[in-house]
């Protein structure tokens, strides 16, 4: 143990890693057709165990045995069938492996060894990437029934097939329900908030109505909404504007509380009227607010568009596609849906939340700083 | 000539849920061009509410307040004032020129003027070169020096500054007060000064205003007669000393301090 130069947990990886490379290893040899590939990438990983006996080798080593049995392992994968047995080891030898290598280099990184930049990133992809291996391997390895769960491989191959049914569907959902719908509700949520913290009548009578509605189960409406505008994208739109204004009304009139009294007597001794306060103190000081339901509402907008089109739709959009696929047992079509969905989701959050590094780059939250 | 500041048994009474607070009872005073006048007290003697009020902050409920003559709220649309206060507030989405040049914005300066006045107050507290840098990267001091650069960018003849410099350390402190004098005196202006800092109050007035609380009222109002040009090793003068133990007098007359809580 000690000549491994290893934590606890990281020997532990190291010696199940090994083993297992090692009990793959008599498997493909005692095994009639042993795929060669696999049988030399577990042989390697068997090798590793001469860091217990000799002397600690670079972590490196692990990440590249990992790779080597992963992809080995899933070159061998049979079609149509459950894999031998042998190929479980080999399994847990890389998820092993992968761990191994991400720890060390986490440990590395804080000592400031390798560059944290470059390095940084690699620990996320090396996480999503053993997911989807995994999910391949067990998916495929086990013939799970791609009813239940389609394996990565396939998803993928339905996104290149299905790629002028997404976009049709992508552009129905995303450029005409959720971003129409998304301005619209926010802008009028701005407005109104405004138009409240004016008026202490609508603050007395419109807020708790706006709170009262913000309660209300929104995607209950939009059969509604369907009625009112019909089968095509307004009425995804409209459900959209429902869900997104009130997390604008609600924190904008918060946001434009946030200017401290000192802020505002300042105002008050340049004798500044209402809209110079408003546009050089008010809406300034809200920004961290106003941002905050931007990013909120630009995940709620999503959900609402696709939840809406369950309801009734002409025969193309994201939600469309979903419910439809599920009836036809099309379940790679709808996981790839579902990845579209989640790249796009995410896209437009980043987006956001850029925009508000941007903009709001003075609040301590953002410069990291003191207040 | 009109006095900046004349107050006629100025009163001014909060009405809390645990009842009326006085905070201010009788008042009277004048303040001429020119003067610099500290209001000197324990918290709760009315100074800073007393400042405010000149500044249409706060509305007195008895006696009559003319700032150069007119009411105060005719005076702060006239931007007859620039307020200090005990914080910089300076606002953090803006850099220093630019939070210079809000006020300036606000009344509607052309930018060519705003560009000029930037410049000549950024030289007047000594903060040039630190134009385009945010608030949050500069330290207390040359923050509260920026906010003093503000209220004095538009040229109002008054200016009333707030404990400005109650929250920096005594080095940095002194340093202030000496470069105030020196501003004083380079613009000519009239300045009304809260402080609890005796020598403070002591080195920089003209006109020393001793106040005392429950009710908050004037008890002794002090003419120094120090020179105008004043070292800083003038605090250990036998004339500023004397006028330091008046004021030490005067607080502690208006002041038990083995009050009732």
């Amino acid at each position: 143990m000690m000549k491994s130069g290893l934590s606890l947990l990281q020997s532990v990886l190291a010696l199940l890693g090994g083993l297992t490379a090692l009990c793959g290893l008599v498997g493909a040899a005692i095994s009639a057709d042993a795929d060669i590939l696999l049988t030399v990438a577990v042989g390697l990983g068997a090798l590793t165990l001469v860091r217990f006996v000799f002397r600690p080798i670079s972590f490196w080593l692990d990440g590249l045995a990992a790779v080597l049995i992963a992809v080995a392992l899933v070159l061998a994968l049979p079609r149509g069938s459950a894999m031998p047995g042998h190929y479980w080891f080999a399994m847990v030898s890389a998820w092993a492996f992968a761990w191994l290598f991400v720890d060390q280099l986490s440990g590395e990184i804080r000592k400031g060894t390798v560059p944290r930049k470059t390095m940084g990133l690699l620990i996320p992809a090396v996480f999503g990437i053993s997911l989807l291996v995994m999910w391949e391997i067990v998916t495929r390895g086990a013939n799970v029934p791609p009813v239940l769960l389609p394996a990565p491989s396939a998803i993928g191959a339905q996104l290149e097939n299905s790629r002028g049914i997404l976009w049709a569907d992508f552009v129905q959902t995303f450029v005409k329900s959720v971003i129409p719908g998304y301005i619209i509700g926010c802008l009028a949520g701005l407005i109104v908030a405004i138009a409240v913290d004016r008026s202490p009548f609508l603050k007395a009578g419109l807020l708790p109505i706006g709170n009262f509605m913000s309660a209300l189960p929104i995607i209950g409406i939009a059969p509604i909404m369907v009625m009112w505008f019909g089968f095509d994208w307004q009425s995804k739109a409209a459900v959209v504007v429902a869900m997104t204004f009130f997390p604008m009304l609600v924190n904008t009139v918060a946001g434009l509380n946030a200017a401290s009294t000192i802020e505002r007597d300042l105002m008050r001794t340049y004798a500044a009227n209402y809209w110079q306060t408003l546009v050089k103190l008010r809406l300034p000081a809200a920004g961290p607010f106003i941002f905050n339901a931007l990013k909120i509402n630009s995940t709620l907008a999503l959900i609402g568009a696709i939840v809406a089109e369950f309801f009734g739709t002409p025969v193309v959009g994201m939600g469309f596609r979903i419910s439809t696929g599920v009836g036809r047992l099309a379940i790679d079509l709808v996981w790839a849906e579902i990845a579209v969905a989640a790249v796009a989701g995410s896209a437009f959050y980043g987006v956001i939340a850029l925009i508000e590094r941007g903009v709001t780059f003075w609040h301590p939250s953002v410069r990291g700083g003191r207040a | 000539m009109i006095p900046v500041v004349s107050a006629q048994n100025l009163g001014l009474t909060f009405s809390t849920n645990d009842g009326d607070v006085v905070a201010l009872s009788d008042v009277n005073l004048t303040i001429e061009k020119g003067d610099f006048v500290s209001f000197i007290g324990p918290s709760g003697c009315g100074k800073t509410t007393f400042l405010r009020t000149i500044a249409d902050l706060e509305q007195p409920t008895s006696g009559t307040l003319r700032i150069n003559g007119q009411t105060p709220e005719d005076a702060r649309k006239n931007r007859a004032y620039g307020y200090v206060f005990q914080a910089p507030a300076l606002y953090p989405w803006r850099t220093i020129e630019k939070n210079i040049a809000l006020p300036l914005e606000i009344m509607g300066h052309s930018p060519q003027q705003q560009a000029e006045r930037i410049k000549r107050t950024m030289d007047l507290v000594n903060l040039s070169g630190f134009e385009k840098k945010y608030p949050w990267q500069l330290s207390g001091g040359m923050q509260q020096r920026a906010s003093i650069a503000r209220a004095l960018a538009f040229d109002a003849d008054l200016l009333l500054m707030d404990e400005p410099f109650g929250a920096l350390d005594e080095i940095v402190r002194d340093h202030l007060n000496s470069e105030l004098l020196k501003l004083w005196d380079r613009t000519q202006k009239t300045i009304c000064f809260v402080t609890h800092s005796i020598p403070e109050a002591v080195y920089l007035s003209t006109k020393i205003v001793v106040m005392s609380p429950r009710p908050g009222r004037v008890t002794d109002i002090i003419e120094s007669n120090l020179p105008k040009e004043r070292p800083l090793d003038i605090r250990e003068t036998p004339e500023f000393l004397a006028i330091a133990a008046r004021v030490r007098d005067g607080l502690r007359a208006g002041h038990s301090y083995e009050e009732v809580v």
